[in-house]
């Protein structure tokens, strides 16, 4: 890449230092998104508190160190810091060169799960084994290429100033672009992955402007699939208990609503202010399942109560409306659409995630954005966080 | 500057991102909004589910006080017995879920492992016994008479019991000292059920699941003080029933003491005679009914004068109370509560109930006396009493001529009381009874406390009846519809009577009142009661609540409250009259119709003052209720028998050889006083060491007496069996209505 194209070019004849480049008054550190950066990282810092607190007396899983999980976790909130970091620098921008490359990348990864060298787990074939017990969740990076992917395909022509919207071969193209990924996912079968990425699409077409009739017809093919999917028994017996179980986990609750049932006493059991933190006799006695990854928030719910709870929510709104109001005011409908499907994605993975532990959504095995145990999750939010910021750091492209 | 717009958007892309932005923010209320409605709104409701969900309890059960007699002998107490538990959480934890370890220990208990596997199974709606209903983590009894040398074995190879516990427990155990049982006085013990654990959680004394509580008797009275408190461990435990930590622990408390005023010896004799009387009853020939008593039950009340204390409480038909401990078994209790064997279970004395006949008669003397009619008045005896075409014909259709109230008494002159109702019955207004009657018979009779509770610290005593006015309106109102549909046409006798019924069944008649007169018709009392009666009459007249609880002693024994006698009435009548009562009812025992079971058998009446009245009941459709009412100047002895024949026929002998006992009196009315049981009232307690030991005077001389008595007893009865038997048919004659 040639340094012509670099956000920095046209600041004047004079090399800064690198000290004064990052205080200048319109460096990138005054122009970041302080809001996004401060919430997501106290969303970090107190995922990683409740991933301790769930993790910390469960020898079986822990191998006897109850820092077990928290390291890795920090360790991966560091490696996800440091690729924000790496993604700001790129810019989204440079990035979208690259886009064929990755998308190429995470569709061959997920794509080698499905061969003996992916791991199930709970009944999904969705983790690549890396050894050292590390393992990747290829459809976490398959979020980032497709919102890029189709970003890329449906802003081209208009940020060009081709077209106002993008015209159906376009949409077509790029709805085919994102069909691959998620036809493979399903195959694993990921459920929760694949009901994001289909919220994914729709906030994605929604926010490129593409036509009215695309929007709706989507929603009418995903609510046809979805009928369809039930209807021919693609989903296995597991996957229709757990639908089962949240509409009703009275019905058996030592069988399918045991975790719903488990989570919505320990939540309940909070209160105002919680049991305390460490205190929580759900979460300590092991009565939720997957309490550091899908049902975190159930620690929260039960230890830092009403309070602690809200708080999770009240920081993922003020990022997620933060990301929109980035999408709003980005100079190119590229940056608009990527805001947009970051904005979808974030809002449906956390509504899904914290409603299946309040017991309004079904089971379904999905982390909480930043705060949820798990390495290519964080690793995916962080580059996310990347994106956006790189897009709220932009300058307007120069008139050619 | 160019056409391109600057932000790249147009204006679709920029509401389609602020409705992007609403549906955001929609779901995010929505989910603060049900964490609130959880946590907030229903936080109570789970924060009792996750407090259910971890916390276990496990109960040490407290020593159950023990109940002694008077003289400090235990008549329930705890006996130590070799307890094998299974642990549920540890015999789950193993892969079998136990099934090998509970095979080993049948094996070493030789008991068959089927029985041992399904004793340690849960309960639930469909699971027949034997299965365990208490706690799932409370150590689950196997056996509780396991040998040493099994319990040795289970405890030396532990690492092949992993689970299996072999402790010595106590476990109550009903002494029957002397042989006397006093069952149903005692009560008995049976596991709480959930209803009870649900409504007594909030109280000051819960009930845990593995706790047995009073039944009936003593038992069931004294619960509380007897329970103590059972040490609860509440045990953290996780999601697989693990044990995290001791949260906490309360001790065990042992239940206090209950000394009783029963003298176990008088209630060994009590009880024994009274199966001796019953069973002689059923040699006897009923002429009435062409074939022998049946003496199917009976009950004896031994009372303290001046303070209403139980000495003695017999029931018959008897059982044994140690049925129940450890659980009775399905066949056991169907016999205990079944027609056949007659209902072991009832207190006969405070929950048998019938006509008195004229034992009843010192309460129309008293009536009498209230109503005006001088005690040494002159009273028509005639030998029959007509009122309206009916003939009511006096016990033996024998005459006294012109007699006072204390010789109608003594002679049980049914005629002079016939005739003193009805002129009551007359002055009240006959069929068309006045506003304000005085109903002087009645009224005595509830004074009397009839009708109602005595107050013994016994549970479930019934009140028996005095059929007044008020009574016979609301057996009408509640009988009356059958009644009228029955005699709607009158064809045969039982149509007829409904008929009558019908019509008049709320109103008083002059035959109702001249039956009551004599303690027949609806009459109804219980022994106890008279007891308390006689008792009254012999202290002069203080009708004292019976008790049976005389002390309650803290374990440790420092602690000692006693239970004071407390009355609830006065006789209605003065002192003199008292003394004409106690002389003429003397005069029975001396003359009279008790004479030949004391004044004419070699009872010492110049040295015990004997007091007597018989009474023998009618019952439709049944043979006569034998009662015997009798005091001296410190004990009122009450006998009956159900289906037994005449007062002092079939009671006599019992109640006098219960004197006989107490006082030492021998065969030729001699007083042997180191014979006898009980020649004072027992005023004091027990001694009581320093360490809460209640010292037990146990009497071994009458012990042995009691051993060379069972073979002596049997040659003595025989030769004096004639006699009796003889009297007995001689009263018998000519059944009238009461005797």
């Amino acid at each position: 890449m040639s340094t012509r194209s670099y956000p920095l070019t046209g600041y004047g004849p004079r090399r800064r230092s690198a000290w004064s480049r990052l205080t200048a008054r319109d460096s990138v550190v005054w122009r970041l998104d302080w809001l996004i950066l401060l919430s997501a990282l106290a969303l970090s810092v107190i995922g990683s508190i409740l991933v301790y607190s769930a993790t910390r007396n469960r020898t079986e899983l822990n191998q006897g160190d109850p820092y077990y999980f928290l390291l890795r976790h920090v360790i991966f909130l560091l490696v996800g810091f440091a690729l924000m970091g790496v993604t700001i620098w790129l810019g989204h921008r440079r990035l979208r060169g690259a886009v064929p490359v990755m998308y190429g990348l995470s569709v061959f990864l997920a794509v080698l799960v499905l061969t003996p060298l992916g791991a199930t787990i709970n009944g999904s074939r969705a983790w690549l084994n890396l050894g050292g017990g590390f393992t990747i969740q290829p459809a976490e990076f398959i979020k980032i290429t497709v919102i890029l992917g189709m970003a890329m395909m449906l802003a081209a022509k208009v940020d060009a100033g081709d077209r106002a919207y993008p015209d159906h071969r376009t949409v077509l193209n790029a709805l085919g672009m994102a069909a691959l990924p998620i036809a493979v996912i399903l195959l694993m079968p990921d459920l929760g992955s694949v009901m994001v990425l289909v919220i994914i699409v729709l906030g994605v077409l929604l926010a490129s402007g593409a036509s009215n009739r695309w929007v709706l017809g989507l929603i009418l093919a995903g609510t046809g699939g979805a009928i369809l999917v039930w209807a021919l028994g693609v989903l296995d017996e597991y996957q229709i208990n757990r639908f089962a179980a949240f509409a009703n986990p009275a019905l058996d609750p030592s069988g399918v609503g045991y975790n719903t049932n488990q989570a919505r006493i320990a939540i309940g059991s909070g209160g105002l202010t919680g049991k305390g933190l460490f205190e929580g006799t759900q979460t300590t006695g092991q009565f939720v399942p997957e309490q550091q990854t899908d049902f975190v928030f159930s620690v929260a719910g039960e230890e830092l109560g009403f309070v602690g709870g809200g708080l999770i929510i009240l920081l993922l709104g003020v990022l997620i409306w933060r990301a929109c109001r980035i999408a709003r005011e980005s100079s190119e409908l590229y940056g608009t659409v990527v805001a947009a499907g970051i904005v979808s994605w974030f809002a449906f993975q956390a509504f899904e995630n914290i409603g299946m532990a309040l017991g309004i959504m079904p089971v379904a095995g999905l982390p909480l954005p930043f705060v949820s145990y798990g390495g290519t999750s964080m690793f995916a939010v962080w580059i996310a966080v990347g994106l956006l910021q790189s897009i709220r750091t932009q300058k307007p492209i120069a008139a050619p | 500057m160019t056409n391109i717009p600057e932000t790249g958007r147009t204006q679709r892309v920029t509401i389609r991102l602020v409705v992007i932005q609403i549906l955001v923010v929609s779901l995010l209320l929505t989910l603060g909004g049900r964490l609130w409605y959880l946590q907030i709104r229903n936080g109570d409701e789970y924060e009792k589910e996750a407090a259910g969900n971890h916390v276990q309890q496990v109960v040490q059960p407290a020593v159950r006080g023990s109940i002694l007699d008077a003289r400090g002998v235990p008549i329930a107490d705890n006996e130590t017995r070799l307890v094998v538990s299974a642990s549920r959480t540890e015999l789950m934890k193993q892969d079998d879920d136990g099934r090998a370890v509970l095979e080993r220990l049948a094996k070493v208990l030789d008991m068959d492992p089927t029985t041992v596997r399904n004793k340690v199974r849960l309960c639930d709606s469909r699971t027949e016994q034997p299965c365990w209903n208490g706690s799932p983590y409370q150590p689950i009894p196997v056996t509780d008479d396991a040998k040493p040398r099994q319990a040795l074995q289970i405890r030396e190879r532990s690492e092949e019991f992993p689970g299996i516990t072999a402790k010595p427990m106590a476990v109550r155990r009903y002494t029957a000292p002397y042989g006397a049982g006093a069952s149903q006085a005692l009560g008995y013990l049976s596991p709480v059920t959930d209803k009870e654990i649900e409504k007594a959680k909030d109280t000051d004394s819960p009930f845990l699941p593995s706790d047995e509580i009073g039944r009936s008797g003593l038992e069931r009275e004294y619960d509380s003080e007897l329970r103590g408190s059972s040490g609860v461990t509440r045990y953290e435990v996780d999601n697989l029933g693990r044990v995290m930590g001791r949260a906490e622990s309360d001790k065990a408390e042992p239940g206090s003491n209950l000394v009783t005023s029963i003298d176990s010896r008088v209630q060994a004799v009590t009880e024994k005679s009274l199966a001796q009387a019953m069973k002689d009853a059923r040699k006897e020939y009923d002429k009435n009914t062409r074939r022998n008593y049946k003496a199917d039950a009976g009950a004896a009340v031994v009372m303290e004068n001046r303070t209403g204390r139980v000495v003695a409480m017999a029931s018959n038909p008897t059982y044994d109370p140690n049925a129940w401990v450890g659980g009775i078994s399905g066949k056991e209790y169907a016999r205990l509560t079944g027609k056949k064997s007659n209902y072991p279970l009832l207190n006969r004395a405070i929950q048998g109930q019938s006509a008195p006949g004229s034992v009843f008669k010192v309460i129309p003397t008293a009536a009498a006396v209230k109503a005006g009619y001088p005690f040494d008045g002159r009273y028509d005896c005639a030998s029959s009493y007509e009122v309206g075409g009916q003939v009511f014909k006096n016990y033996e259709s024998k005459g006294y001529g012109s007699i006072n109230l204390g010789r109608a008494l003594e002679v049980s002159c049914d005629t002079v009381f016939y005739d003193l109702a009805y002129q009551q019955w007359k002055k009240d207004g006959g069929n068309k009874p006045k506003k304000d009657t005085k109903d002087w018979f009645y009224k005595t009779a509830h004074q009397f406390g009839l009708g109602k509770k005595t107050g013994v610290d016994l549970p479930n005593e019934v009140t028996g009846r005095v059929p007044d006015r008020a009574w016979k309106k609301e057996y009408w109102e509640a009988n009356k519809d059958a009644w009228c549909e029955q005699g709607k046409n009158a064809k045969t006798y039982a149509e007829k009577i409904a008929k009558e019924n019908c019509a008049t069944g709320m109103k008083m008649r002059a035959g109702d009142s001249i039956n009551y007169s004599i303690g027949q018709g609806d009459t109804l009392v219980t022994p106890v009661q008279m007891a308390t009666i006689y008792a009254g009459l012999a202290n002069g007249g203080t009708l004292y609540d019976p008790t049976l609880g005389k002390a309650i002693v803290s374990p440790d024994g420092e602690r000692v409250k006693k239970i004071a006698p407390k009355a609830h009435g006065k006789l209605p009548i003065d002192g003199k009259t008292i003394k004409q009562m106690d002389k003429a009812l003397q005069g029975v025992a001396t003359r009279g119709t008790a004479a030949w079971r004391f004044g004419n058998a070699g009872w010492p009446q110049d040295k015990i003052k004997m007091r007597a009245k018989t009474g023998t009941a009618e019952v439709a459709g049944k043979q006569t209720t034998s009662y015997f009412t009798t005091y001296t100047d410190d004990f009122t002895v009450v006998m009956t028998i159900s289906q037994g024949g005449t007062g002092s026929g079939a009671s006599g002998p019992a109640v006098r050889k219960i004197y006989d006992a107490i006082y030492g009196v021998g065969k030729d009315g001699d007083i042997d006083k180191k014979k006898a049981l009980l020649p004072r009232p027992e005023s004091g307690l027990p001694k009581i060491d320093k360490d809460g030991a209640i010292e037990a005077r146990k009497d071994t001389a009458f012990a042995k007496a009691l051993k060379k008595g069972d073979g002596a007893k049997q040659q003595q009865k025989e030769g004096a069996a004639e006699a009796p038997a003889q009297a007995a048919r001689r009263e018998q004659r000519g059944t009238g209505v009461g005797d």
